[in-house]
């Protein structure tokens, strides 16, 4: 039982914050073989994500969006399934967004469309995810490859539906008219400036609310239902599972509707709360974060927020360096990226044995 | 025996090897002579695998230490072994079912980066063996459309094409058919008298009898005996392998078995290969009694188990239970079977029985997590299920008492307790159990037993399935013997002893009574 010397901080706090803090130092080498200050770098990186108002605001807002595809990664990760198919269910969970905005912003007013764009994300991603949910449970086809495969086809589809249905008329743009006001999420600025207080203009809106909702709505799920316990035996023991009567089949499929469900609110945030109109290409990438994202809070609400936090501020950071210091282009601030991925998800046991061994070996002297 | 002179082909020495709690292999030692056939006989579980890999590098020895004519070797991985001259022929094939015979014993010692000079050399030499030991086969066929049989073949002529001069087979046969098994003899004599030795694993006395000159008897991880083979006789072999174990007695009355509760028709049950595992076995079990099922592991009793219990779906026959027919066309599954007052203790309480990384207070409601008790409107109600473990936990003397703590931190006496209760804390009807005493300490066994003839006299029926021939004896009522998937044999407790039941899971009388009469017809 030597595990249970190591203190729990070590591998929930001290751990991670050692593999992020490497992951920068190894940047910071970068940074210097362009010939840039690292110091000056960081101080930019940090100040553009966190230091004011308004980058607060950017780094939540594209944590909104990390928070909805980590959830979605995670609720199938519990159930023993990959999906890595969060980008095309957000970019379809969008789509559903769009037409209920398009259709009812004239007509309706906001309290109307808003629930309804809620369930349409919803239904439209998990419908998405249903039919490689399908095919693995009743066919056995490998999820994780009918899942890229169905981001791939979201992205067609997705072209196709806009360009020849949906563009607005005489305009050249790949994108749909821009909703009436009644169909926008508000702004958290505009909620809060009544109350006197000012969280600088941002496009953070009411879909961070939601988000952080969805993640109360998840650890609840999994872990205070009977679904989330048939979730989790299935995850961690199928043979157990099948002993204990658990239909396989149908948690597979439900598990792969929620994720994908979840995956859709993307489109809550970019199409109602910041476009206003449905468009080409919003998810950005954010269902493969939220992979990382996922793997990084450890399928635990709790982590999945502070990671996504951590992941919107070097989004947000990140625009604020290039923008500061051109020589530090996008794609430097996406190898960041990339080696906190690599130091937190991959390497993430480099130095657990040697940190643990000095915990056990203190505890022991 | 042979020339003194001459060192043994293989020798071990004090092999011991421990897997946690479980000594495995206890001081092995072992002498082969050259040029012979020697046979390792026990039962399942009793440590023949684990020696077999040690020799072949799969695992090292914690102590000991292996010779290899008369000299020391280091064996550390299965490259080792074959640099020794030993080569293996595993029970489950290591072939590549899409490559050629020729690709296949190729594999691994392609000779260089580009195939071509590899292919040639391989081919010529291929048929050299071919003709010297009489292995005769296609060297281009795709492994994948060859009988079960060739594809043996080709795992024997991959270890000789490797320069292996001992040759190890783990259960060889269990996949053959019987005429299969008797070509595999005539080409390990075949081996043998171009001065091949071999090791040959298994727990069939009949080719033991048929084919060795020689035969060690492992128990219990010990190598308890060694015979030659001319010298000894089924009976024997079936005594030393199931052992005079200081017989387990559990105090009970007689049964007074009443109505049947639960009652099996030619169930019959066909594996994904299509290989049929269960064999049109029959049975009734009645309320008030324990009904043991005996047999060597892996003869049809876990098909058996994961039938009744609803957790695999029969292919034919039926089960009546509880006013309902359950069959192919009307299968209920473990959560319906359940429903209708079924508990099932699990063979294997890691794999099936718990969930290991769930808390003791979540692994004790599996399989019963429907249940209102258990449950909410919306949330589980985790009051009740921490109450309820916390009871349950007291009145079974689970150590820690400790809800919270991960059920693959409990011992496993405490394991099994968590399961034992869990089933029959809801008071069923049938309640099915496998392997309840498996790595449980001695105090554990006594309470487990107890609680078993505890539930009986309440008037339960009770299907045990066990390999210890000592706790189906102790515990039973009527016991029925399983072999290769059919029941072979049904007596009353009172009539049965070791030897018999031995012979029985061996099937040794039975299938040579078989065999005369198969010749009788064919002749």
């Amino acid at each position: 039982m030597s595990q249970a010397k190591v203190p729990t901080w070590v591998n929930i706090a001290l751990i991670p914050i050692l593999n992020i803090l490497l992951a920068f130092l190894v940047s910071g080498l970068v940074i210097l073989a362009i010939g840039e200050n690292p110091i000056e770098a960081a101080g930019y990186l940090i100040y553009g994500a966190l230091g004011y108002n308004e980058g607060i605001g950017y780094t939540l807002y594209y944590a909104t969006n990390l928070i909805f595809t980590g959830l979605a990664v995670s609720v199938a990760f519990k159930g023993g399934l990959f999906n890595i198919g969060g980008e095309g269910q957000a970019y379809i969970g969008g789509l559903g967004v769009g037409l209920i905005c398009l259709s009812l912003d004239h007509t309706m007013p906001f309290y109307v469309i808003a629930p309804l764009a809620v369930i349409g994300a919803a239904v439209f991603g998990a419908a998405w995810a249903y039919i490689p949910a399908y095919l693995q449970a009743r066919r056995g086809s490998h999820i994780v490859i009918t899942t890229i495969m169905f981001n791939f086809i979201a992205s067609s589809l997705m072209v196709y539906l806009i360009v020849n249905w949906l563009k607005e008329d005489g305009r050249m743009a790949p994108n749909s008219r821009t909703f009436e006001e009644s169909a926008w999420l508000p702004y958290l600025h505009e909620l809060f400036s009544p109350l006197g207080i000012d969280i600088g203009d941002s496009p953070l809106n009411l879909a961070f609310i939601w988000a952080l909702l969805c993640c109360v709505f998840v650890w609840g799920l999994i872990w205070h239902t009977r679904w989330g316990y048939q979730l989790r035996t299935l995850g961690t023991n199928p043979t157990a599972a099948r002993y204990a009567g658990i239909d396989t089949a149908k948690v597979t499929i439900w598990a792969m509707l929620i994720s994908g469900g979840l995956a859709g609110f993307v489109g809550l945030n970019e199409i109602m709360g910041v476009n206003h109109n449905l468009l080409l290409n919003f998810t950005a990438g954010y269902g493969f974060a939220g992979i990382a994202v996922a793997l990084m809070g450890r399928n635990h609400p709790i982590g999945i927020i502070i990671a996504a936090i951590l992941f919107g501020a070097l989004y947000q950071g990140g625009a604020e360096l290039n923008f500061e210091v051109p020589t530090i282009t996008r794609d430097i601030v996406v190898v960041i990226q990339g080696l906190v991925i690599l130091f937190s998800g991959a390497l993430e046991h480099m130095f657990k044995d040697r940190i643990e061994g000095f915990f056990i070996r203190r505890a022991v002297a | 025996m042979t020339n003194k002179t001459m060192p043994y082909a293989i020798e071990l020495r004090d092999i011991s090897k421990r897997f946690g709690a479980v000594q495995a292999n206890k001081d092995i030692c072992l002498q082969v002579p050259a040029g012979t056939i020697h046979g390792i006989i026990g039962e399942n579980g009793a440590g023949k695998s684990t020696l077999m890999s040690i020799i072949y590098g799969f695992y090292e020895a914690d102590t000991g230490y292996i010779e290899v004519d008369g000299k020391r070797v280091d064996i550390r991985s299965s490259q080792d072994a074959i640099n020794a001259g030993i080569g293996m022929v595993h029970q489950h094939f290591m072939l590549v079912e899409n490559f050629s015979v020729l690709e296949n014993v190729m594999l691994g010692a392609e000779g260089g980066a580009l195939l071509k000079g590899g292919v040639a050399a391989a081919r010529v030499e291929l048929q050299r063996l071919a003709k010297e030991y009489s292995l005769d086969i296609d060297v281009d066929a795709i492994v994948e459309e060859l009988p079960v049989g060739l594809q043996q073949r080709v795992e024997i002529l991959k270890a000789l094409y490797r320069g292996a001069r001992i040759l190890i087979l783990d259960e060889p046969t269990g996949v053959l058919t019987p005429q299969e098994a008797d070509h595999l003899f005539r080409i390990l004599k075949a081996l043998k008298d171009q001065g091949v030795t071999v090791l040959l694993i298994t727990h069939k006395l009949r080719e033991i009898m048929a084919s060795t000159d020689n035969v060690s008897v492992m128990r219990q991880g010990e190598m308890v005996s060694h015979r030659e083979t001319i010298h000894t006789s089924k009976e024997e072999l079936a005594e030393l392998m199931v052992g005079k174990k200081v017989r387990l007695t559990v105090d009970k009355e007689d049964a007074q078995p009443s109505e049947v509760l639960l009652s099996a028709q030619n169930l019959s049950q066909f594996d994904s290969q299509g290989v049929k595992r269960l064999k049109n076995v029959s049975l009734a079990l009645r309320a008030g009694e324990i009904l043991g099922i005996a047999g060597v592991s892996g003869n049809g009793q876990s098909e058996l188990l994961s039938v009744l219990s609803g957790i695999t779906p029969m292919d034919e026959g039926e089960i009546h239970f509880a006013g309902q027919v359950i069959n192919a066309k009307a299968p209920k599954n473990a959560a319906q079977m359940r429903d209708l007052k079924m508990a099932h203790v699990p063979e294997d309480r890691h794999k099936m029985g718990l969930v290991t990384g769930f808390e003791a207070y979540e692994a004790a409601i599996l399989g019963y997590h429907n249940s209102p008790v258990y449950n909410g409107k919306v949330l589980m109600n985790r009051k009740a299920m921490l109450d309820e473990c916390n009871a349950r936990m007291a009145a079974w003397d689970v150590r820690p008492p400790n809800p919270y703590l991960k059920t693959a931190n409990f011992s496993g006496g405490n394991q099994q307790k968590i399961v034992i209760a869990r089933e029959v804390e809801q008071n069923p009807d049938v309640l099915l159990i496998g392997q309840p005493t498996r790595g449980v300490d001695i105090g554990a066994i006594e309470n487990i037993h107890e609680q078993i003839v505890k539930l009986r006299d309440a008037g339960k029926a009770i299907l045990l399935v066990s390999v210890e021939l000592d706790e189906i004896m102790a515990l039973s009522d009527r016991i029925i013997v399983m072999f290769d998937g059919a029941v072979v044999g049904e007596l009353d407790a009172k009539d049965a002893d070791e030897r018999t039941l031995g012979l029985m899971m061996a099937n040794a009388h039975y299938k040579e009574q078989e065999g005369e009469q198969q010749e009788g017809v064919s002749a």
